[in-house]
């Protein structure tokens, strides 16, 4: 085993972490109320409409939760550019030899289990960002969707920018059918990546649950 | 010489209809395509002015609902539009004549008027084999539709079966059912969709291609603004029930005697675009949902193919009736959950084996600086 010595790297900057946490929020917020406007429970009560408006509410939610959701994304994409090494949009997209073959070890190491090298990466490995830029396409998915739907009732300049999406998947029935059924993408990758967090924590010692907190992971000593 | 064809004006003083009559109408053509007070001189002026729009229908493979909602329009004076002010030169079910001295009548307006008649299709047109699936007079649709469209100076697609390809279109679509505007391009199209559409809202598009001699402002699909910019949710007299979270949660429940909103009942209102919240039907006596019925999205492509009806999510594609995507999402979520149970197992075997060799490896090298002692 190598010396226990570690070396404390900051890989999140604060923009950083701040998208994560404000990204996780809106997208807990919209995946639950966007599941209560899809199926809503069933309350029964004999009053009138007049003195109700909880559906209304959540829908609002889910409106204001997307205007957050989808600005905190441009914010992320613009930090791709400025930030430092760890947050630039290069290591989202595996257009190098070299990634693709971190992403076969990654595979290796962490799903089939057969491997034990250190990985270079400290922070994304190769296949984590490129999961997350498959997460990127479905937030843009989502957003198109959305505000596709959004603009039939608004005269807004944003959500207008997105009205093609309409004519496009031949009606608001399909759009909402599949802005629902992405809906399960967030579902599913919140409990892997959330694992897999603790997973790593879990095997490689580097702090990578408290590195979104502080932004420091540590690695070993050469 | 041949006679400098009458305005429409002047075919209504032929008919007998007065001055007042006529403005009586004027104005209620201005309401009909809803615009303002003002814009009524504007209609007068047209129609004292413009000669009859010589109008060629079509019918393909339709059920003639089109035709029965236009003539039951609810204003007595639709009937007029289309027997006085615009002169319908060819119907396969309205006209007098048939056979031979029909097609003339068309190959006579083509010929005569081309560049210049308005073409209303109802039906869509089967393109498989040739288009055999809907022949006229020994011709296919499609030959006949190409032909007119060609001189046409504007195509109205009446229904969703002109404008979508309705039911004849959906899953398998034996005979490549198609609408208008796949086949059509260079001519202006205007989507009339519907099953049927509202016979107001046919009149309406007629009367502002007849009052203004442009086609109405469109929307992204090609239907009219003036009748296809809101969702029937919008419109719908039971909205307050929805955003009040007051729902029916079966037909025959409490709630919906108390009139609440149909969504879960699979109510297309939501995601359909149509007048029938404001317009209604059969005279404004009443429509879908007012009748305790959810709108089943009757004016939107692949209404049909978008079931089942009382689902407020369509059933996926092979995963069998009734599976709908949050099933299929819960499904894959428990798999999910249990990979990471198997893979923790795993995960802790392997680490496990870790902290052994961590310590072995220690002691191992204890021993050895003691050796070397």
């Amino acid at each position: 085993m190598e010396k226990a010595i570690s070396k404390k790297v900051y890989v999140w900057q604060m923009p950083v972490r701040l998208y994560h946490w404000v990204n996780a929020l809106v997208v807990v917020t919209l995946a639950v109320t966007g599941y209560l406007i899809g199926k809503p429970p069933a309350l029964t009560s004999g009053s009138e409409a007049s003195f109700g408006y909880w559906f209304g509410t959540v829908r609002f939610v889910h409106f204001v939760a997307a205007f957050v959701f989808f600005f905190n994304f441009l914010f992320r994409i613009y930090w791709g550019f400025v930030g430092n090494k760890h947050a630039d949009w290069k290591n989202f997209i595996p257009y190098k030899k070299e990634q693709w073959k971190e992403i076969f070890q990654v595979l290796k190491i962490d799903i089939l289990q057969v491997s034990n090298v250190k990985l270079k990466s400290v922070g994304h490995n190769s296949m984590a960002g490129f999961t997350y830029f498959l997460t990127f396409l479905a937030f843009l998915f989502q957003s198109i969707t959305g505000f596709g739907m959004y603009s039939a009732m608004s005269d807004a300049f944003l959500p207008n920018l997105f009205s093609w999406i309409v004519p496009l998947m031949g009606g608001d029935f399909a759009v909402r059918q599949w802005h629902h059924v992405m809906m399960w993408f967030f579902v599913i990758f919140a409990i892997i990546h959330v694992y897999l967090v603790f997973y790593h924590d879990y095997v490689e010692g580097r702090g990578t649950i408290s590195s979104m907190a502080g932004g420091w992971k540590f690695i070993e000593k050469e | 010489m041949e006679q400098k064809p009458l305005t429409i004006y002047e075919n209504m003083q032929l008919r007998g209809y007065s001055r007042r009559d006529f403005l009586k109408f004027a104005s209620w053509l201005a309401a009909f395509i809803g615009i303002e007070a003002s814009g009524v001189g504007n209609i007068v002026r047209a129609m004292e002015n413009k000669p009859r729009l010589p109008v060629v229908w079509f019918h393909f493979q339709e059920c003639t609902c089109c035709s029965e909602s236009f003539i039951r329009s609810s204003h007595p004076i639709v009937s007029d539009i289309i027997l006085d002010k615009i002169s319908l030169d060819y119907t396969e079910t309205l006209q007098a004549a048939a056979g031979k001295q029909a097609e003339e009548a068309l190959n006579e307006t083509m010929k005569k008027y081309r560049g210049e008649y308005l073409m209303l299709v109802e039906g869509s047109i089967p393109t498989d084999d040739d288009g055999i699936y809907c022949c006229i007079g020994g011709r296919s649709a499609l030959d006949i539709v190409k032909e007119a469209a060609s001189g046409a100076k504007a195509i109205v697609a009446w229904g969703s079966c002109a404008s979508n390809g309705c039911i004849q279109s959906s899953k398998p679509n034996p005979t490549g059912a198609t609408p208008i505007h796949k086949i059509i391009s260079g001519v202006p199209i205007i989507n009339v969709p519907g099953c049927p559409p509202i016979g107001e809202v046919m009149a309406g598009t007629i009367v502002h291609l007849l009052a203004f001699d442009r086609i109405p402002q469109l929307d992204g699909l090609g239907r009219p603004k003036a009748f296809y910019s809101r969702r029937v949710h919008d419109t719908c007299y039971r909205r307050p029930n929805y955003d009040a979270g007051l729902f029916v949660e079966s037909f025959d429940d409490e709630n919906a005697k108390r009139g609440y909103c149909l969504y879960k009942m699979g109510c297309r209102g939501p995601v359909t675009y149509n007048s029938c919240g404001v317009i209604k039907w059969n005279n404004g006596v009443s429509y879908p949902i007012q009748s305790g019925h959810g709108c089943i999205g009757c004016s939107e492509a692949n209404f049909w193919d978008n079931g089942p009806f009382y689902q407020h999510l369509a059933s996926f594609p092979g995963f069998g009736i009734e599976t709908t995507a949050d099933t299929i999402g819960v499904v894959v979520g428990a798999a999910t959950v249990a990979g990471i149970a198997a893979h923790a197992v795993s995960t802790n075997i392997k680490k496990c084996k870790m902290i052994n060799q961590a310590i072995n490896d220690t002691n191992s090298s204890t021993e050895k600086e003691e050796v070397k002692k």
